[in-house]
This record gives structure tokens, C-alpha cells and sequence, in this order.
């Protein structure tokens, strides 16, 4: 498999903090990765790297590299970083669709970026909105105001709205962690669809959820990656003790 | 088992309902000092509103006629600092909060506004003369005087859109950033729609301050009496508080206009209501728009 992201000797500091100590990491292409680890372990400063939305905060540094399809994502002018964002796709904690209406909402990442023609616009929304699972129940109200979904339909929304421009990588940051189980199932079902299409990045704080939905699983504890491997070696036969004490409960 | 004393549950009610009765009571008389400022408005005033009182000039020396320069300059007035300061308001509160920078610059330039804020509505109004009507040469005119009360409101607005803004969640920002949005257009299409109805509450509040000032429109604007009505922005033009404040204090026959006064302050009350509501039903629109869950 083409590794799709490459992390080498990341390190991120939030002014004095120290956030990311050293990380390196493979990404392979189409495979769901999740990032576990305690509150502060830096696993969500981590996902931010990938679409450089850490540079909207004050006193930030990164050194290292980070290689998204070979390109160093830190060393592309300012004026690629939009581009960058259109090919790195983002789904928040909180269902966070904007008040506008479900159409607009999906629409919004195309206009922004320039698309004007009325018929391709109407087919990508569609497109994206079959694709988040989201279609059938939203056809005949695609003029109401999204705000009128339930929170898991609107967690659905976001997700159509980030790949309705087409991202190569999906970012996750706990996205069912305000949902009831229900609609968290069927946010895991849809993360195990997308993965033919999308390079998946998720932080979850769910254990099984990592188990469920993802090929490969890095633990960070206080800024450093204990340990990246396959899923299936992480939770039945992790190398390092302190993953063992974080996954069977032990602490965190 | 720890046996808890019987009576608590009763004292607790007690305490609590003599604490929120003090809270209704202090709460309902505020209400009640409102509505006898009306009361005893009205009750003097709402014999002369007629037709004639909203249309006429004043004649006799303003005591007898009505008071439709003082109204329609109010209106002028109003609109044209609203104009001048919603805009300008608007943006600054957008800079403040959505690009200046934490930092030195940042706090002194809110301090400033809070300094604005506090600043005796005379001084403005001194202020307005030295520059609006003699420095740039504007004389006394409705031009001035807008310019005066805008300064007036400015802080107002600032303060609100800043406020505004603040609320609205990053994760709104977020979501358009990285969706490839660049900042401006953030602002405009999904920060503002979310902020917007909170904005106007600025607007509102600037236009109660604005239309019943005195003291900035008195070197700038105000004209004692004028025979006819304004014709352009470098006109004088009377106002509903300037014009209560004169026949309540140097008329010809202050006894004789009296009744006029009163008359003439219900028609501000009722302009001030009129216009708040109007901005509270397009606050409401918009508030609809961009309802959350």
C-alpha cells in the first residue's frame, strides 16, 4: 500500500508546552487510522497538524516534517495552505453544520472555492450527502434549515459537507463522542464505507470504537507515540506495558 | 444512618421563597417606576396629540401649533447618525474582535472604546462644534449634528458587535477553514449570519441613546425655532428633546406651552418604542434565520 501521510520527527510546541515530542508515523492509503490516548496526550493537536489548522493559534511552532503524498505540507507558501485544506477534509467533535440549509451547508465548501456552475453543485451535494448516508432522509428538505436535523443526522451533515469537495483524507476528531449509541453506530458503519475512498485520521476516546473502525492505532501519552502498529496487534498483544494499562483501563 | 434535622426542608423552602420574593418585588417596582413615568406623561400629554399637533408648525411663540420640525428632525437626526455610525461600528467591532491581534494594541484600543462610552454627551457635543462645525466648516446643519451623534453611539455599536461576535463559537470558524474558506469570506458567511441578530441589539441600543440627547445636538444642530423644515443636510433643524428642554425653559409663555411639552414628550417616548420595535422585529427575523437547536 502508497503511504498517503508521513510524520518524521514532529515536534509541536504551544508556546513554553511542549506538545509533540518527536513523532514519527506511516500512514498507508484507504486505511482508517485512530489516535487513543488521555485528555492532553496531544492526539488532537496531532490530527490538527494534517490540514495546518494549528496555525490559527498564537505562539505555535512545528518542526519536523509532515509528508502528505510526498509533499512537505509545512514548507508550501501560505497560499497553498487553502489548497491544502481542500484535500484534507475535517469533521468536528460537536455537529457543528452552519445555519444555513442542508443544501447550503454541503454547498458551501464548492462556493467557497470557486465553483458557480448550478448543475454540478446540485449533483455534488447529492453525491456527498448518498455518501454520508444522509440522502434518503434528507431529499424532500433540502431547503430547511439544517439546524432542524437530529445530532446524529447533523454529524452526518459535516461529513457530507467535508467530502463534498472531494478530500483525499478524511479528519476525525472524536466525531460520535456527543452522539447517542445509535447514530454512533451509524457514523462507525459510514467511517467503514469511506475508507475505500478516504484516507481516515480519527481520535476517539472510545476503545471499542478504535477497535472497530480502524486498521491501524498509535497511543500517545503526554506528547510522545508510545506505540503505532495494526489494530489487532495494539489491543490483543500490545509491545509496550503503558498501552496495555491504557487500553485494558488500568489508567487515563 | 445520619438522622438529618426535620425541619430543613421546610427552612429551605422558606429561605428560598422569601429570597426570590425580594428579587420579584425589587424587579416588579422597577416596572412599576417605568409605567408611572408613562402614567403621568400621558395623562398630560395625550390631550394636545391630534392630526394638527403631529403636522402643524409651531405658532404663537410655541404655544400653540404642533411640533412637526421638532419630529421630523428627530428622524433625520437618528437615521443619519445610525447611518454614519452602524457601519462604521460595525467594522471596527470586526477588527476588534475578528482580526487585531491579543496584544498591547488590542487592549488600548478597547480601552478607548470604554473610555468613548463614558465621555459627558456635552463634551461630544463641544467636541462635534470644534471640528464638524467649524474645523470642516459644516455650520450648525443636520450634517453636524449626525456626525456628533454618531460619535456618541460608536461606542455603543463597537461594544455590541464585538460582544456579538465573541459568542459565536470557533468551531463555526473552524468548519470554514478547513473547508479551504478564507477569513473574509468566513466572516461574511457564517460568522456575521450568527452574530447578526445580536448586532442589532447594538443598533437598537444606539438609537435610544442617540434620539434623546440634547446636549451634543445643542451647539451642532438644534435650532431653537425655524419656520419651515429642513431642505438638505446643511439645514438647522429642530428636535423633539431640544425642543421639549426650550419650552420647558425659555419660551414666550412657558405656563402656556406646558401641556405642549408634555404632548411633545410622548411623541419621543413614542418614536424611541417605534423604533426599537421595528429593529426588534428585523432582530427577530434574522434570529429566526439562524436558530440553534
Amino acid at each position: 500500500m502508497r503511504t498517503k501521510i508521513e510524520a518524521s520527527n514532529v515536534h509541536l510546541h504551544y508556546g513554553d508546552f511542549h506538545a509533540l515530542k518527536g513523532i514519527n508515523m506511516q500512514i498507508p492509503e484507504r486505511t482508517v487510522t485512530a489516535l487513543i490516548g488521555p485528555s492532553g496526550c496531544g492526539k488532537s493537536s496531532y490530527l490538527r497538524l494534517f490540514n495546518r489548522m494549528n496555525d490559527l493559534i498564537d505562539g505555535v511552532r512545528i518542526d519536523g516534517k509532515v509528508l502528505i503524498d510526498n509533499t512537505d505540507i509545512y514548507s508550501i507558501p501560505q497560499s497553498e495552505v487553502d489548497r491544502l485544506r481542500r484535500k484534507v477534509g475535517m469533521v468536528f467533535q460537536k455537529p457543528n453544520p452552519f445555519p444555513k440549509t442542508i443544501f447550503e451547508n454541503v454547498a458551501y465548501g464548492l462556493r467557497v472555492n470557486g465553483l458557480k456552475d448550478k448543475k454540478v453543485i446540485g449533483e455534488q451535494v447529492e453525491k456527498a450527502l448518498r455518501q454520508a448516508a444522509l440522502w434518503e432522509e434528507v431529499k424532500d428538505k433540502l431547503k430547511k434549515s439544517a439546524f432542524e436535523l437530529s445530532g446524529g443526522q447533523q454529524q452526518r451533515l459535516c461529513i457530507a459537507r467535508a467530502m463534498a469537495i472531494e478530500p483525499s483524507i478524511l479528519l476525525m476528531d472524536e466525531p460520535a463522542s456527543a452522539l447517542d449509541p445509535i447514530s454512533t453506530g451509524k457514523i462507525e458503519e459510514l467511517i467503514y464505507e469511506l475508507k475505500s475512498n478516504f484516507t481516515i485520521i480519527i481520535v476517539t476516546h472510545n476503545m471499542q470504537q478504535a477497535s472497530r473502525v480502524s486498521d491501524y492505532t498509535g497511543f500517545f501519552l503526554l506528547g510522545e507515540l508510545i506505540e503505532f502498529d495494526e489494530t489487532k496487534k495494539i489491543f490483543r498483544n500490545p509491545e509496550k506495558q503503558q498501552t496495555e494499562n491504557y487500553i485494558t483501563g488500568r489508567f487515563g | 444512618m445520619i438522622s438529618f434535622p426535620k425541619q430543613v426542608d421546610r427552612e429551605k423552602r422558606l429561605h428560598q421563597a422569601i429570597a426570590f420574593w425580594i428579587a420579584r418585588i425589587i424587579s416588579y417596582s422597577i416596572l412599576l417606576i417605568l409605567f408611572l413615568i408613562l402614567f403621568f406623561i400621558l395623562k398630560r400629554g395625550i390631550g394636545v396629540i391630534n392630526w394638527e399637533f403631529l403636522t402643524a408648525m409651531p405658532i404663537d411663540g410655541m404655544t400653540k401649533g404642533g411640533i412637526l420640525p421638532a419630529i421630523v428632525g428627530t428622524l433625520y437626526l437618528v437615521l443619519m447618525s445610525m447611518i454614519i455610525a452602524f457601519p462604521v461600528g460595525v467594522l471596527s467591532g470586526i477588527y476588534v474582535n475578528e482580526y487585531a491581534k491579543e496584544g498591547a494594541i488590542k487592549q488600548f484600543v478597547k480601552m478607548m472604546t470604554n473610555n468613548l462610552a463614558g465621555v459627558p454627551s456635552i463634551v461630544f457635543g463641544l467636541f462635534g462644534m470644534a471640528l464638524f462645525v467649524n474645523r470642516l466648516g459644516f455650520g450648525a446643519s443636520i450634517l453636524a449634528g449626525s456626525l456628533t451623534l454618531a460619535l456618541l453611539a460608536l461606542p455603543l455599536i463597537i461594544r455590541t458587535t464585538e460582544e456579538s461576535l465573541k459568542a459565536v463559537d470557533d468551531t463555526f470558524r473552524h468548519a470554514s477553514y478547513a473547508l479551504g474558506a478564507s477569513k473574509l469570506r468566513t466572516i461574511r458567511k457564517v460568522v456575521l449570519p450568527i452574530a447578526f441578530p445580536n448586532i442589532i441589539t447594538g443598533l437598537i441600543l444606539g438609537i435610544g441613546r442617540v434620539s434623546g440627547e440634547t446636549a451634543p445636538i445643542l451647539f451642532t444642530v438644534a435650532a431653537y425655532f425655524l419656520p419651515k423644515l429642513p431642505q438638505s443636510l446643511f439645514d438647522q433643524a429642530m428636535a423633539l428633546p431640544y425642543h421639549l428642554y426650550v419650552i420647558s425653559t425659555s419660551g414666550t409663555n412657558i405656563q402656556a406651552s406646558r401641556p405642549i411639552a408634555y404632548g411633545t414628550a410622548v411623541i419621543l417616548i413614542l418614536i424611541v418604542l417605534g423604533m426599537n420595535l421595528l429593529a426588534n422585529f428585523v432582530r427577530s427575523h434574522y434570529s429566526r434565520k439562524v436558530k440553534m437547536k
